[in-house]
């Protein structure tokens, strides 16, 4: 045995020299709130240059997608932003639904629109109490997850699922909504004011908040532009760019809304264009529910036999029933050849899905196009010669989901 | 701004280094020759009645069935002014699969193409830091393209003839 101390841990020589330190943000610490990585260089409390690394939770869903018939690719979107999944799936849907050239009920489309309203709420309020929290202000994060729990509720009611929804079927929805479900949207109808209101009234003109967020992590609009932000990270530079206004899908056309802006692109601004939008959102789902009532209340899905699946009581009854389920459930349905792009407004942007089909039961080529992923690179820019806490905001507030980025 | 007037604008310009102009849902496309990449996208970005100043997407198809040009590199770009989308494709081979980079007119174009080489091995030429983005970097193949099973191609367990693509 040899008296003489041996370090388990070794260090290179000029890591001892040097005057800065290198510090591991993630791919699990409290900050990334996902699995990300990046290895900062700091001297003192300043960031001198950031490194990122990502690609811990890829599941290859692009190589995944060339071997689905095309309603089992939705479960995959599911996990692209899983804080708001009902707009992956609605997204998909309606891809896939440009490439056959079916249109949809108005019903369909404006029960489409509540969904996906409700989803960007939640994952609105997700991120802007996250904000709340990395700055020290736990409470309204306590608050606000009441609501987003009863956003959920109405995702269970409607497709019995929370995180990774599935909601929705190419040519509609599975089945129609509930009493149970419209009780819920009902509820949370009255409750979502009062209750966005007063985390507002928290944090909006909260002099500690206001002071850690403004300036921190900002972006010119011409640097944001050239970096491919889009969404509310887009709008809080000052761009007014928002898909559901400049190429509307799903009847957006039909509502009436405002796009919020902000001037600086900093993390007050993101925060205040999310809580903006969010009372944007509540408006569309109001009148979402007012022209609901002029139409059919029966109709949740598209008459098209041949993409959307039969009840089951009329498989065991009707032979074409039987038949069209058969060939939908075995992905035998005729798909036309065809390149098609489509954009949504994802809760963090342009969500695109880049689809190319040579007539076979799967996709030839499906691309997302995941805005977290295009404006995450950014990031070293925005927090270089920053303080490290409010790299910690900036990225919070940039709402970088790891589902989203890794795809 | 119509379909004709960038088709004339571009034809005038590049001549019949750009061809196969066609709209198809919804997006305008046309495909030029991969050594023309830059210029091309220059000048769609720089051309004041064009305005192309976005870069939505870029990705890569590969058609094993194309000889010499099997691996397709996609832009897809925006005019948002003037809301206008376009497609532009450029086609290189397999052997050789080499393109100029666009990150000295998109910063955008850094990740999309690291993530474009990492799953097609597309080599963009005068990239910053052309390494794998989202798979292992000790991975010696490119899996998006079409040889590459999606399963360990040793299984005998599964029969996909009934159930696979």
């Amino acid at each position: 045995m040899s008296d003489q101390h041996t370090p388990h841990i070794q260090l290179a020589e000029e890591s001892i020299q040097k005057q800065t330190t290198t510090l591991n943000l993630g791919p699990t610490h409290p900050a990334t709130h996902g699995i990300f990585e990046n290895v900062l260089e700091i001297d003192g409390e300043k960031v001198l240059s950031a490194t990122q690394r990502l690609g811990y939770i890829h599941r290859a869903f692009e190589k995944i997608a060339e071997h689905r018939p095309y309603g089992q690719i939705q479960p995959l979107t599911d996990r692209l932003n899983y804080c708001s999944a009902p707009i992956n799936n609605i997204g998909w849907q309606l891809t896939v639904e440009k490439l056959l050239g079916l249109t949809m009920p108005k019903r369909v489309d404006y029960l489409r629109v509540i969904l996906m309203e409700l989803a960007r709420i939640a994952d609105h309020l997700v991120c802007n109490s996250v904000v709340a929290v990395d700055t020290g202000a736990l409470t309204p994060f306590t608050y606000v997850f009441q609501i987003r729990e009863r956003i959920y509720e109405i995702y269970e009611s409607i497709c019995g699922a929370r995180l990774t929804t599935n909601i929705g079927r190419i040519g509609g929805f599975e089945r129609n909504f509930t009493k149970d479900s419209w009780k819920k949207i009902d509820e949370f109808m009255v409750v979502f004011p009062k209750a966005l209101k007063e985390f507002e009234s928290l944090l909006n003109r909260n002099r500690i908040f206001m002071d850690r967020c403004i300036g921190a992590g900002s972006i010119s609009a011409e640097r944001a532009l050239n970096y491919g932000f889009t969404g509310p990270n887009l709008r809080a530079a000052g761009v007014d760019y928002d898909v559901r206004v400049h190429s509307p899908y799903c009847s957006y056309e039909d509502f009436e809304f405002e796009i919020p802006v902000g001037t600086n692109g900093d993390v007050y601004d993101r925060f205040m264009v999310r809580n903006a939008e969010m009372w944007q959102s509540y408006s569309i789902i109001q009148q979402a529910l007012t022209k609901l009532k002029d139409l059919d209340p029966s109709i949740y899905h598209a008459d098209v036999p041949a993409y959307y699946l039969p009840e089951k009581k009329e498989v065991y009854t009707k032979m074409e029933a039987l038949i069209y389920h058969f060939k939908i459930v075995m992905g035998e349905i005729d798909i036309k050849a065809g390149e098609v792009y489509f954009p949504v407004e994802g809760a963090n942007g342009e969500l695109g899905f880049y689809l190319i089909s040579d007539g076979g039961r799967a996709p030839f080529r499906l691309h997302f196009r995941r805005p977290c992923f295009v404006y995450y690179q950014a990031y070293p820019e925005m927090i270089t010669n920053g303080l490290l806490s409010d790299a910690v905001i900036a990225l919070s507030s940039l709402n970088v989901i790891a589902g989203e980025l890794d795809a | 701004m119509t379909n004709e007037y960038i088709q004339q604008i571009l034809s005038d310009k590049f001549g019949t280094a750009v061809w196969g102009f066609e709209e198809s849902f919804g997006i305008f496309s046309c495909n030029i020759k991969p050594e023309m990449n830059t210029a091309v996208l220059q000048f769609l970005n720089e051309e004041g009645s064009l305005g192309f100043r976005f870069l939505t997407d870029l990705t890569a198809v590969h058609y094993p069935d194309r000889k010499a040009e099997e691996i397709c590199v996609v832009y897809h770009l925006h005019n948002l002014v003037a809301n206008k989308r376009m497609r532009v494709r450029a086609s290189v081979s397999i052997a050789q699969p080499d393109i100029v980079t666009m990150t000295n007119l998109y910063s955008s174009a850094n990740w999309m193409e690291r993530e474009t080489y990492d799953f097609f091995g597309v080599n963009f030429i005068g990239h910053p830091n052309l390494i794998r983005i989202l798979n292992a970097d000790e991975m010696n193949y490119f899996p998006m393209r079409k040889e590459y099973p999606m399963e360990d191609p040793t299984r005998t367990d599964k029969d996909d003839e009934m159930f696979g693509r």
